[in-house]
């Protein structure tokens, strides 16, 4: 084989280690020798390296990905393509899938966001959907510390530029501010397609003699190697290079003409150029196919002149797609690339003889087996070791820390909502488009958002959560909560929710301990999705989130999305309508055997402290009941609003609900405990040491036990809705009343444990992000 | 009456245009392709937002040289309407057919909200469903919708009417010159705003106030109609 007299040769590669700088191990490379039966040239290394890679291979997470259940009777397409697929009935479907760019984020926010955004708008629109929303999960440290605001900011120009320009609307998602991911932001982006069953595209090169095109942009030298440091520790110490340049201008042009190509029947398949480019696009569409591609790089349109095959091959350039006609048919694809002013060329052809092989006019520069590049990858059974941290953690914690009088809790509370994590994100979503498409029902700021289905009368419920903190304290646990949080949060919305997108962000996986993290909330999230019947269709890993050897919390980030049946189902979290009853469905008294543990009150009031208690109980019988109440209770019209308990506990939630319906609250616990315990327990200040007075209000408002849900409801439909909850055995309380005027007040043992102003707490609210960002 | 809704490359608030006057005129809406160099044949012309051209100059500057502009100079001598909502203000003062310019947001940030707007001349072809001085709630979503007139122009706007919304409840989104937040030209059938009524036209959208810009258009056109048939 002729290699290029620029490239260092096969012995080259193999005598000065340069496979090792590409990140492949010497076992990986001794057994590509073996796989080739002779030593891989400079190209092949090259290919080999990025489709070994953490990133494109999933060597640590394979196994663990296969636990999650993947099926379901709505489910038209699980995890194995661009994006999954559910039924919605009529012929419709929905494919969605979330993706991090962590990595480039770190070293180049506002192009490493922006292009996160632009991949996973290619993966949904290869699929054959129109995308029709987008949300994204974000992870900084605090906003105290300059360069996490300079992240931070930009990261969200970023995707706010990409998306605003190519006209998808960004309707949701969640940002969470927390030491651990100081040096580690994570940036995950989720895109949600539109389509009729029919056009439904995948990405597979089948047909010997169909040729192969390269459409969109031509490919230059950004991003070589993308994939291969995405998969390495310590992002500051990584090359800018590496980091892609977007263009969403070109996405758009790219996307309208490749739904326009798709809309033709003519494309045999089609699959975006993300992670590894060229490489990892021609190979799995040849694996899927189980048949082989040969490409000519000196056809590949190029933005610079000198592009050698391994820089073409390993670009990461974006807005480019490969896509397989049926022989004949290019011309099909030059008008309507041509169009839109675009170019379509065709690269090299579909072959039998299963090798991806590269060739530069007559020079051949790699001959791989597609096998060895995909299935011969390597899958890694790392050692896993329970952290003895899990071990040594206490008991619901003592109270030490609460506040010793109604001014200190209220200041607690105006403390509480000013913190970047609970605070208002409207400094972030008013930066983002959210509206474009005009089928945005539901806009960012409350459970979840929800965009209309054109044509009909329902609509979808969409949401991402997680919570790195709660993974961290009890891996299974935070795992499972973090799959109900996103359910509770669509069924709030009054949406059933269909399946799961996850994006899982972790540290080293050569640490046993973030290992066993890792695998342990795996099987937390694969047994909530089971309970809640969401299966899991599509996902991402992100590993190597480490900077000087300390890990980001375990994240596994929950992309959920649910079909809210009819328009009148639509609920948000404005507690809007005065006199109304404030309900709870679950345990109200649930944190007095929980504690404090995992909450942000805790992380808040004795920060050195927050990692040293246990979680409050889960249990996913409850969970699952308490949210089929809600939807109950929903569609059966009983309910003005609805909002669920978690980040900063039940104060939190309730200011949230008062904020948004700009109404005012009467909240009594003592009735409400009354109910929970009984009457012969109505007065808990008789109950022990550790549920008095002060003690007692703190863990009322402040634990984060979950499966607890707020409804506002009429006075004539509280019974209905009574009897609702005793149907599915959910414990239901009056939590109080929502009131004509702005007074926000929390009774307990007979007195005003609390008494604020709506006005007063939604300024710190509101505008908490925005003073730190001024 | 026969609608046309510009679509240059990178246009992407085109589709919702065309949903908008269909739904609201109960008319049917063409897309027509940036080349077209004809459009006498309609009674309506929406140059729609996004971003044209990906906007990578000034916001709208290269939209103006594009072919379809010529026609739509030349249908708005005829005295065809001519509506240009965000991007289509832009590339409206870019061509010379609207008063002005608009610059980067003064917070340097692009702004999506619900706004409020008073409704300054409710005798255009383009408000008259709207009461003078009432107050209207229709989105906003742009980076550079700051529009700026010299003091001169300005009075001869006001003294001639041309300035048919204002931002209201003193909150000026962008830092616009007067709280402008849409224009008419001298002949009344241009009309160019920064705010979306397309994207106001059902209360599941959060509002219904922007779809008497489009009622208004659909009476003014009535009117222009029979008296021409009479």
């Amino acid at each position: 084989m002729n290699t290029s007299t620029l490239d260092p040769s096969a012995r080259e590669v193999r005598e000065r280690g340069i496979y090792r700088q590409f990140g492949l191990t010497d076992a990986e490379y001794a057994r590509i020798v073996e796989l080739q039966g002779r030593e891989p040239n400079y190209v092949e290394t090259g290919i080999f390296s990025v489709m070994w890679s953490e990133h494109c291979s999933y060597k640590s997470s394979r196994r663990l990905l296969r636990r999650f259940p993947t099926s379901g009777p709505m489910v038209l397409q699980g995890p194995g393509e661009n994006a999954g697929i559910v039924d919605i009935g009529d012929g419709l479907a929905v494919a969605f899938k979330i993706e991090s760019h962590n990595h480039p984020t770190a070293i180049e926010p506002f192009q490493g966001a922006a292009t996160g955004v632009g991949g996973i708008i290619r993966d949904v629109f290869t699929m054959g959907a129109r995308p029709i929303a987008l949300l994204n999960s974000l992870r900084f440290g605090p906003l105290d510390d300059a360069h996490n605001r300079y992240l931070f900011g930009h990261s969200v120009a970023g995707i706010g530029g990409y998306g605003n320009c190519i006209g998808i609307p960004t309707v949701g998602g969640e940002v969470v501010f927390d030491e651990r991911y100081t040096h580690n932001p994570l940036v995950n982006a989720m895109c949600v397609g539109l389509m009729r069953h029919d056009q439904i595209a995948r990405g597979a090169a089948s047909g010997v003699g169909n040729p192969v095109l390269v459409v969109g942009a031509r490919t230059g030298r950004d991003g070589i190697h993308g994939a291969t440091f995405a998969s390495a520790q310590d992002p500051g110490a990584k090359e800018r290079s590496a980091v892609q340049v977007g263009d969403p201008f070109m996405e758009k042009l790219l996307m309208e003409a490749c739904l326009e190509l798709i809309a033709t029947g003519e494309v045999v398949g089609i699959q975006d150029m993300g992670a590894a480019g060229l490489t990892s696009s021609s190979a799995e569409m040849a694996s899927r196919a189980g048949s082989g591609i040969t490409l000519d790089m000196a056809r590949v349109p190029c933005r610079e002149t000198g592009m050698t095959p391994y820089e073409i091959m390993l670009s990461e350039s974006q807005e480019r797609m490969l896509v397989v006609m049926k022989r004949g048919q290019e011309h099909v694809a030059d008008a309507i690339f041509d169009k839109w002013g675009l170019e379509a060329t065709v690269v090299g052809h579909v072959t039998d003889d299963g090798l991806l092989r590269i060739v530069e006019g007559e020079r051949v520069a790699a001959e791989i087996p597609v096998t060895a590049l995909v299935d011969e990858a390597p899958v890694l059974e790392r050692p896993s070791q329970r952290p003895d941290y899990l071990d040594a953690l206490k008991e619901a914690p003592g109270d030490h820390f609460a506040p010793r009088s109604r001014a200190e809790l209220e200041a607690d509370v105006l403390a509480l909502l000013a913190r970047p994590t609970i605070a208002s994100k409207e400094w972030v979503y008013r930066q983002y488009d959210s509206m474009v498409r005009t089928e945005t029902f539901v806009r960012p700021g409350s459970d979840a958002a929800v965009v209309g289905v054109p044509g009909t009368k329902r609509a979808l419920a969409m949401t991402t959560d997680g919570n790195g903190r709660q993974v961290y304290l009890d891996p299974y646990a935070g795992g499972a909560l973090a799959v109900a949080e996103a359910a509770r949060n669509l069924v709030c919305s009054g949406a059933e929710p269909l399946a799961v997108t996850d994006c899982l962000n972790y540290g080293n996986p050569e640490k046993p301990e973030t290992y066993y993290l890792f695998e342990r909330s795996v099987d937390g999230m694969s047994d909530a999705c089971r309970a809640l019947g969401t299966p899991v269709i599509s996902g991402n890993v992100s590993l190597y989130n480490e900077t000087g050897g300390q890990d980001i919390y375990p994240t596994p980030v929950i992309g959920m999305v649910g079909l809210i049946a009819q328009h009148e189902h639509i609920t948000t979290s404005a507690f809007a309508v005065a006199s109304h009853q404030v309900l709870m469905l679950g345990r109200v008294d649930a944190p007095l055997q929980d504690g404090l543990g995992g909450s942000e009150y805790l992380a808040m009031k004795a920060p050195d402290e927050a990692l040293s208690w246990r979680l409050p109980a889960f249990d996913l019988t409850l969970e699952r009941a308490v949210q089929s109440a809600c939807l109950d209770a929903i569609r059966a019209g009983l309910v003005q609003a609805a909002h669920d308990v978690s980040d900063g506990g039940l104060i939190t939630a309730l200011c949230e609900a008062a904020i948004a319906g700009g109404r005012g609250l009467a909240i009594d616990l003592d009735v409400a405990l009354g109910q929970a315990l009984g009457s012969e327990s109505s007065r808990p200040d008789g109950s022990g040491a550790n549920t008095r007075g002060q003690d007692l209000i703190t863990r009322l408002l402040f634990a984060e036990s979950p499966s607890r849900i707020l409804l506002a409801v009429a006075d004539a439909d509280v019974e209905a809705v009574r009897a609702i909850a005793a149907k599915h055995k959910v414990p239901m309380v009056t939590l109080g009343q929502v009131l004509a005027e702005s007074d926000f007040t929390v009774q307990l043992h007979g007195h005003v444990a609390l008494s604020l102003k709506v006005d007063t707490m939604e300024t710190a609210w509101r505008g908490a992000i925005s003073e730190w960002m001024r | 009456m026969r609608t046309a809704v510009v679509q240059f490359p990178g246009s992407n608030c085109d589709e919702d245009a065309v949903k908008a006057v269909v739904s609201v005129m109960g008319a049917s809406a063409e897309l027509v392709w940036h080349t077209t160099a004809d459009l006498s044949a309609y009674d309506l012309i929406v140059i729609p937002g996004g971003f044209s051209y990906g906007d990578y100059l000034r916001s709208g500057a290269i939209a103006r040289f594009s072919p379809v502009m010529a026609a739509v100079s030349a249908a708005a001598a005829r005295g065809q309407y001519v509506l240009g909502i965000c991007n289509g203000f832009q590339i409206l003062t870019e061509a010379g057919l609207l008063p002005g310019a608009l610059r980067r947001n003064e917070s340097l940030q692009y702004r999506c909200e619900l706004v409020d707007l008073k409704v300054e001349n409710a005798n255009t072809a383009f408000s008259r469903d709207y009461v003078a001085g009432e107050t209207v709630r229709i989105p906003i979503a742009h980076g550079d919708g700051n529009y700026y007139v010299d003091e001169a122009q300005l009075a001869g706007m006001e003294a001639r009417r041309q300035i048919v919304f204002r931002y209201a409840s003193e909150y000026n989104p962008n830092g616009s010159v007067a709280d402008i937040a849409g224009v008419v030209n001298e002949s009344g059938n241009v009309l160019g705003m920064m705010p979306h009524p397309e994207r106001a036209v059902h209360a599941l959208l959060g509002s219904a106030d922007g779809a008497r810009v489009f009622s208004s258009i659909l009476t003014s056109w009535r009117d222009a109609h029979e008296h021409v048939n009479a």
